[in-house]
């Protein structure tokens, strides 16, 4: 009744292109972000921010990531986690050697970095399709991973083999590293995030966009468009790696404060934000929030909510559970609904939008 | 018209003069020859009709003009211009489109997109301003967005414009097809059957759009058909293949008195 474009003509084509062509969406999302922005951070507990706001952003982001080249332009990637590291050690090398440049901008650079590796192992996309592009870049991510624990200069001759965060400010206040709170960490990444999607949009709903899809959709006929394959592929992988890169460096410097890339750049990781990306529909920005969110919150309700609901959990059984669980979705979307919660949603609006005269 | 600079080609062929010339090409799949020695010529303005029956090569002739194939022996020549091996993404550059006999759609695209995709040689503005979607980058989507929107309409497909192209029906896929391949603003359009399974009145309606373009556009069209009533109308020439060979070649009226092409069409019960 209320959720309805009538009446809401378009009188010029840059208004009909507009992402949110629909009033109440352009609202919704400005109260969406107005909920991020303001009433999180005042009446979130650090708890909640830092368990559940701070991991949704950042897998979101990695999400977003991979949604970019498997989602839009039809290669998978198992490399996802590798691409993440890639951009994590990027931003603690780059902050060691130029401490005075503000963090930001290294985790934002970072990316480039990530950019290009991933990009290199793109390459084999030209040849290669479906399962056996998935083994190439499996090797990727075997390849990286062996270097993270090998080269100790990525990680500075640590004797601890890890990424310790240093302490960075941003106008006095610090944002990484033991000082920073997880207000203040999160909001800064919400500000990553937020810049991020509203490029990613913007890339993905014009020419560019449209070349990744039509190499998805039909990679023939989009040759005979005039399209290059292999620069659209390696864009696609460059830009996704960019993207995955940024979620990495977000994540030790925002999220974890540090710690071993085996443990936070593994195959399980590349695996977890495929699932995310399945779940939350393939080729769809909005999916990959719902994605990391769906994986994000089931294992903590399942370790912190049932309990304090009074069902004791063993910590192996919750996790046993959640593998089922993540199991099932998966199976579910894959046979059921290949577009995800994405879709879905995209339902409820329609029906929404003739409610309550369906014809 | 052309964007890109392609100084070599001759930019002056007139109407009536040889735009596209196929000398003596063969083209063998391992043992089997799809294409034994065939020449023909295709004039600018004109719609040239390749007939034939199934498997007679006519398919793979498309192939070799746009590059999908590389013939074995024989050469394209193509604006005064005799090419060796060449991609289909620079067929396209040079003014080559083409439907596909089963529809080649973006299926996942709106028949806006899929349109939209067809501007791709067009527009150039760089990556970066496609970050803000402003600027440069926002004036070139909605020039082409313009340009689209006038083949939607010559096309009469203006309320399907925001429906995911594998939603509909076979009729209008093949009409968003040829709508995709028109915004290349081809000098030399390629179509395959592009009334295959369609009822009489979606012949109808494409049949007009094919003639509409030829005199709108200016374009030169071959084109594959199986129905013959459809060439007999539509194509100043035919050309005939069987089993890869070329049998007659002439415009409608000579073809259809020619022995072979008779005995052609009989054995094969059309
Ligand atoms: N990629 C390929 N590999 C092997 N053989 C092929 C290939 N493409 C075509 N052929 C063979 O070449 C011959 C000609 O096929 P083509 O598709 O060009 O025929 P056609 O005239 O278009 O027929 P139809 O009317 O059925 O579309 C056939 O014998 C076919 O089997
Ligand atoms: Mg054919």
């Amino acid at each position: 009744m209320f959720y309805r474009e009538a009446g809401q003509y378009k009188k010029t084509y840059s208004a009909d292109m507009a992402v949110f062509p629909i009033l109440q969406d352009r609202i919704g999302i400005g109260l969406i972000l107005l909920a991020a922005a303001v009433i999180v951070p005042i009446f979130g507990s650090n708890f909640f921010i830092s368990t559940v706001m701070i991991p949704f952003l950042v897998f979101s982001l990695a999400a977003m990531g991979l949604n970019i080249v498997t989602g839009y332009t039809g290669l998978i990637s198992l490399g996802t986690g590798a691409f993440m590291g890639v951009g994590a050690f990027a931003c603690y090398k780059l902050t060691t050697y130029f401490p005075q440049v503000n963090i930001i901008i290294w985790i934002l650079a970072s990316g480039v970095f990530s950019a290009a590796i991933g990009a290199l192992f793109g390459l084999p996309s030209l040849r290669i399709k479906g399962f056996y592009l998935a083994v190439a870049t499996l090797a990727a991510q075997f390849f990286l991973e062996w270097c993270f624990v090998r080269v100790p200069w990525l990680f500075n001759y640590n004797a601890s083999g890890a990424i310790e965060v240093p302490q960075r400010t941003l106008f006095g206040v610090a944002i990484t590293g033991a000082n920073a709170t997880p207000t203040m960490r999160y909001l800064v990444l919400l500000g990553i995030v937020v810049l991020m999607t509203w490029i990613a949009s913007n890339i993905l709903h014009g020419r560019i966009g449209r070349t990744f899809m039509a190499v998805r959709d039909m990679d023939i006929a989009a040759e005979l468009m005039g399209i290059r394959l292999l620069p659209a592929k390696l864009t696609a992988f460059a830009m996704s790696s960019f993207y995955c890169g940024v979620a990495g460096a977000c994540m030790m410097f925002l999220w974890y404060g540090g710690g071993e890339a085996s443990d936070a750049f593994n195959i399980n990781q590349s695996f977890n934000i495929l699932f995310m990306v399945i779940i939350g529909g393939l080729g769809s920005l909005i999916g990959c929030f719902f994605g990391a969110a769906l994986l994000n919150i089931v294992p903590i309700i399942l370790k912190f909510g049932l309990p304090a609901m009074g069902l004791p959990l063993a910590g192996a059984t919750a996790e046993h559970i959640n593998h089922l669980f993540v199991g099932s979705l998966i199976i579910f979307f894959l046979i059921v609904e290949p577009h995800g919660l994405a879709r879905l949603w995209q339902i409820t609006k329609q029906k929404l939008r003739t409610w309550p005269f369906p014809y | 018209m052309n964007a890109m600079n392609h100084s070599e080609f001759r930019q002056d062929i007139a109407p009536g003069e040889t735009l596209l010339a196929v000398d003596n090409v063969t083209l063998r799949f391992g043992g089997v020859k799809a294409i034994t020695d065939v020449s023909f010529d295709i004039r600018k303005g004109e719609v040239r009709a390749i007939i034939g029956p199934n498997g007679a090569g006519k398919t793979s002739m498309l192939n070799v003009i746009n590059g999908f194939y590389h013939p074995q022996e024989g050469r394209i020549t193509y604006r005064g211009q005799t090419r060796t091996k060449m991609r289909p993404h620079v067929a396209a550059s040079q003014g080559i489109a083409r439907t596909f006999q089963n529809v080649a759609l973006f299926k996942g695209m709106t028949t806006l997109d899929n349109i939209m995709v067809g501007r791709t040689l067009k527009m150039r503005t760089p990556f970066f301003w496609h970050i803000f979607r402003q600027g440069p980058a926002m004036r070139e989507e909605i020039e082409h967005r313009k340009f689209v929107e006038e083949i939607i309409e010559f096309l009469e497909i203006e309320h399907i414009r925001k429906v995911p192209v594998g939603k509909l029906p076979y009729g209008l896929q093949k009409r968003v097809e040829l709508g995709r391949a028109l915004a290349m603003q081809p000098e030399l359009l390629l179509l395959d059957e592009p009334m295959a399974g369609m009822n009489l009145e979606e012949k109808e309606d494409m049949c007009r759009f094919i003639l509409d373009t030829k005199e709108q556009y200016g374009t030169t069209i071959a084109l594959i058909e199986h129905d013959m009533g459809v060439v007999m109308d539509l194509s100043d020439r035919v050309v005939v293949l069987e089993y890869g060979q070329k049998i007659a070649d002439g415009t409608p009226d000579e073809v259809k008195k020619n022995q072979k092409v008779i005995d052609a069409y009989l054995g094969v019960a059309h």
